[in-house]
């Protein structure tokens, strides 16, 4: 892959020579500071990740500086005067010190919080695009597995950071954590002692909060930063995917050079990610401990909800009826366990099988670096928004119980409708994603053919009345035409009677069926060169192919 | 004296003896109690006036649901339609009424909190100008005070039961703020929310918002008391009088403290900070992201 950028102004050469004088490293910075980046505004979506992690880091560090994780019982007497007297650990005290008598503390806590839920979703947001647009075929799968690894040890690191305060929210979500836990077969309670060093919530020696505190500030920020380098040195060597535009193709990027022009969009975007922060930070409230309360094992809150992105997990198990097997003197709890490991278990490992099951179902082994539209792929697309439909519904059963309060609705209303609709929901929503795509590829397959309406209306000399169509504009008929039309299915058997290679046994029969699947309704989009003529695009070779759909 | 010493032997003077005695205790009594007895009749006259008004209050709003007689009604399977409200007590009757939550309108999974029917809506405006306006509004509310006081009464001449707490017992400013979050976090949050925002129930019932400033501390005694509804109840055995008392000082002041760390995002936790995070969030750094990638106008391409 090559890359064109108009030759650098003389400031611009100026100063990289400065820096190749000293360093002498010209062929590295001649080739890596012009590196061309496309320019799309979904591709900041995971710039928001990274910076919103580099102000958790900073942010954090500040928070360590007066932060004591120790479950240490004090008697609190400071500043929030509606907790004088009140035994806590000393971690909550330390956080209430740092909210109500540090200067900046406060803000400083809102701001990591507020970051860490962009952060959260961000990645989201970012992987949706990834997803959706195809850039994660070949060669790209790895980063791929990366950012799910990252956004699996985000949903640990954020349980963990907001369980250090030990207040009566993030206690009872440690003590769903314990039972969870506690439900794996086995080692469950194996892993709760070891984890918790002892019965929650004390420990046999208040351990548990020292270690949370060294996994949330150590070892999984290691780890997060660790593959946030890799995740973006691949990105670097393997080149950004670009949005199908013109001067795109697969062998050249187009776009602007990262010294200076992509750098200074990426250094407005972090300042643009740390003034959205400080906004939320300072106008809007986020985790008042305080009002929580300290840990108490006597205690409870309606409402008790974890942050936004274990509400899959905490709406799971709150749909989840009351399963559980007892054989011989051992009780194996499904209904902690199913919600615990399920859905999310489809989700996160659907994803990350998906680049390798696509590759195999469409048997396109080729390196991909233009991004394809998702109307493009709508077996495809159509799975996305089944999977975003599964989330958002156990998502939105995390929460049911605001719901039913805000609403009006009765309580037990909701949960027998997410139960119903987390099976029912991905289904539809695959069929009219699917039925959506294929109507926009069959829309540009009109305007291809005859472009586009001009809204002027003739008369033609016999009376008759008709809308002037012109040609669609070059710039949109490169992305309408980026489409890869499906390829006629080879026969399962050559003239001499031989099976093609890759369809023999139940696998490659399998394999046959899911390309036949993924393809037979693709509604060719191409130019054949002729405008403004009316013919019906669907033409006699679909219909058969449109009624298999509707009789399905 | 040989006269009287031979009277005194007469058979029948031990009974002139007692009879005399009944006859001064008699006019004694007679010469000091006419007053009082005259005060107590008017007083009988009064209390008898107000329990009938509280009477024909209950006849005209309560009776079609709860009885003549306050015996309750039950449906032709035997299903309660309203709860008899012998021994109920004052406190009870205050709660429901005051809180508009009776007469109820339609019977539903739970009676909602509503503004009180006219005859019993103590929250009326009063600081008018006009002096004649501000009067009628006074009458008014005085009105309604002594209507909901005379139905209480009523109510509680039927069977007793608790009465409504003082003002003392119910000063937020009394109670110990600290311990009342710590009771309340026990044995009220779990329904209410963290700092009463309310939280829904089971079958469509819910516990109602503690947090606006029209929930009196006396109603939010009266309900600890009674138990209205789906709460139970929380007799002085199980939360004493103090243990209330710093529970309503706990809502008060917590309703009442501003939010340090800006807008509470009506203080229910973490699904309206995700919400937050995404629509705000998310939302100005994507406008962002378009604004910084747009495709420059033509004339300036040439930068």
């Amino acid at each position: 892959m090559s890359q064109t950028a108009p030759a650098a102004p003389k400031a611009i050469e100026g100063s990289l020579n400065f820096l190749d004088d000293r360093l002498g490293s010209t062929t590295f910075f001649k080739r890596n500071a012009r590196k061309v980046f496309p320019d799309h505004w979904s591709f900041m979506l995971g710039e928001i990740a990274l910076y919103s992690f580099v102000i958790l880091l900073l942010t954090g560090t500040f928070l360590t500086l007066w932060f004591k994780p120790s479950m240490h019982e004090v008697i609190y007497n400071g500043s929030y005067t509606k907790l004088n007297g009140v035994k806590m650990s000393e971690a909550y005290a330390s956080a209430l010190h740092i909210s109500f008598d540090v200067r900046g503390g406060l803000l400083m806590r809102q701001l990591h919080h507020w970051a860490a839920i962009l952060f959260m979703a961000s990645i989201m947001a970012h992987m949706l695009r990834v997803f959706f647009t195809g850039a994660y075929r070949k060669p790209r799968e790895l980063n791929w597995l990366i950012g799910i690894g990252m956004f699996t040890l985000g949903m640990v690191e954020g349980l963990f950071g907001y369980s250090l305060p030990d207040d009566l929210l993030s206690g009872t979500g440690l003590r769903i954590t314990q039972g969870v836990l506690e439900a794996i077969p086995l080692v469950g309670t194996y892993g709760y002692m070891f984890l918790f060093g002892g019965e929650f919530p004390e420990g046999d020696n208040g351990d548990l909060i020292p270690r949370l505190f060294t996994l949330h500030v150590l070892l999984i920020p290691g780890i997060i930063l660790a593959l946030v380098t890799a995740h973006m040195m691949i990105m670097w060597h393997q080149k950004h995917t670009a949005m199908p535009t013109r001067n795109q193709t697969e062998q050249q990027v187009y776009g602007y050079p990262f010294y200076p022009v992509f750098m200074a969009k990426t250094g407005a975007y972090f300042l643009f990610t740390f003034g959205v922060l400080a906004l939320l930070s300072t106008l809007t409230q986020i985790n008042p401990i305080w009002l929580f309360g300290p840990y108490d094992p006597g205690a409870i809150s309606a409402g008790s909800q974890p942050d936004f992105y274990m509400g899959v997990l905490e709406g799971s198990l709150r749909i989840m009826p009351n399963w559980e097997i007892t054989a011989a003197g051992h009780t194996l709890s499904l209904n902690v366990l199913i919600p615990a490991l399920l859905p999310l278990g489809l989700v996160f490992g659907g994803a990350a099988a998906w680049p390798f099951i696509e590759r195999w179902v469409t048997g396109d082994n080729r390196s991909h670096h233009v991004n394809e539209r998702p109307r493009n792929a709508p077996v495809r697309t159509g799975v996305g928004m089944a999977a975003v439909t599964f989330y958002g519904l156990l998502w939105l059963a995390g929460a049911n119980d605001l719901l039913a309060e805000r609403f009006h609705v009765s309580l037990f209303a909701t949960t027998w409708f997410f139960r119903f609709a987390i099976f029912i929901g991905p289904v539809l929503a695959y069929i009219v994603t699917k039925r959506i795509c294929l109507g926009l590829q069959r829309k540009d397959a009109a305007v291809i053919d005859h472009g586009v309406e001009s809204g002027i209306i003739v008369m033609s000399p016999e009376g008759k009345f008709s809308e002037r169509h012109t040609p669609v504009k070059e710039d949109d008929k490169i992305v309408i035409l980026s489409k890869e039309n499906a390829k006629p299915e080879a026969p399962a058997v050559d003239a001499s009677g031989v099976p093609a290679p890759g369809t023999k046994g139940p696998m490659g029969f399998l394999r046959s069926r899911l390309q036949r699947a993924w393809t037979f309704d693709d509604i060719p989009v191409e130019d054949k060169g002729h405008h403004g003529e009316h013919h019906e695009v669907e033409g006699a070779e679909h219909s058969g192919a449109e009624q298999k759909e509707l009789s399905r | 004296m040989k006269r009287f010493t031979a009277w005194r032997r007469r058979p029948w003077a031990g009974y002139a003896v007692v009879l005399a005695a009944l006859a001064a205790i008699g006019v004694l009594y007679a010469g000091f109690t006419p007053q009082n007895d005259r005060a107590e009749a008017a007083g009988n006259a009064q209390a008898a006036e107000d329990l009938q008004n509280g009477r024909q209050l209950y006849n005209k709003n309560c009776a079609s649901c709860h009885g003549q007689n306050g015996e309750g009604t039950k449906d032709a399977n035997g299903k309660a339609i309203a709860p008899s409200l012998l021994g109920v007590g004052a406190a009870s009757v205050d709660f429901q009424v005051s809180t508009g939550r009776m007469p109820a309108m339609n019977p539903g999974a739970q009676m909602p909190r509503k503004r009180p029917i006219p005859e019993f809506n103590v929250d009326v405006k009063t600081d008018y100008e006009e002096p004649e306006k501000r009067e009628a509004a006074e009458k008014q509310k005085a009105q309604a005070e002594k209507n909901l006081a005379d139905l209480r009464a009523y109510i509680a001449s039927l069977g007793g039961g608790p009465s409504v707490p003082t003002a003392e017992q119910t000063d937020p400013d009394k109670g110990n703020a600290a311990a009342g979050g710590k009771l309340f976090r026990t044995n009220c949050a779990q329904c209410h929310n963290f700092v009463g925002s309310g939280g829904a129930l089971t079958g469509g019932k819910y516990a109602p918002p503690l947090d606006t400033s029209d929930v009196t501390p006396t109603q939010i005694y009266e309900a600890m008391l009674t138990g209205p509804q789906a709460m139970p109840v929380f007799n002085d055995t199980t939360l004493t009088p103090e243990n209330k008392r710093d529970i309503i000082a706990y809502l008060v002041k917590t309703r009442e403290e501003p939010n340090p760390g800006g807008n509470g995002l009506g203080r229910v936790g973490p699904v309206s900070e995700g919400l937050a995070g995404w629509l705000i969030g998310l939302s100005l750094l994507v406008l962002a992201a378009m604004w910084i990638t747009a495709k420059k106008p033509k004339k300036l391409k040439k930068s």
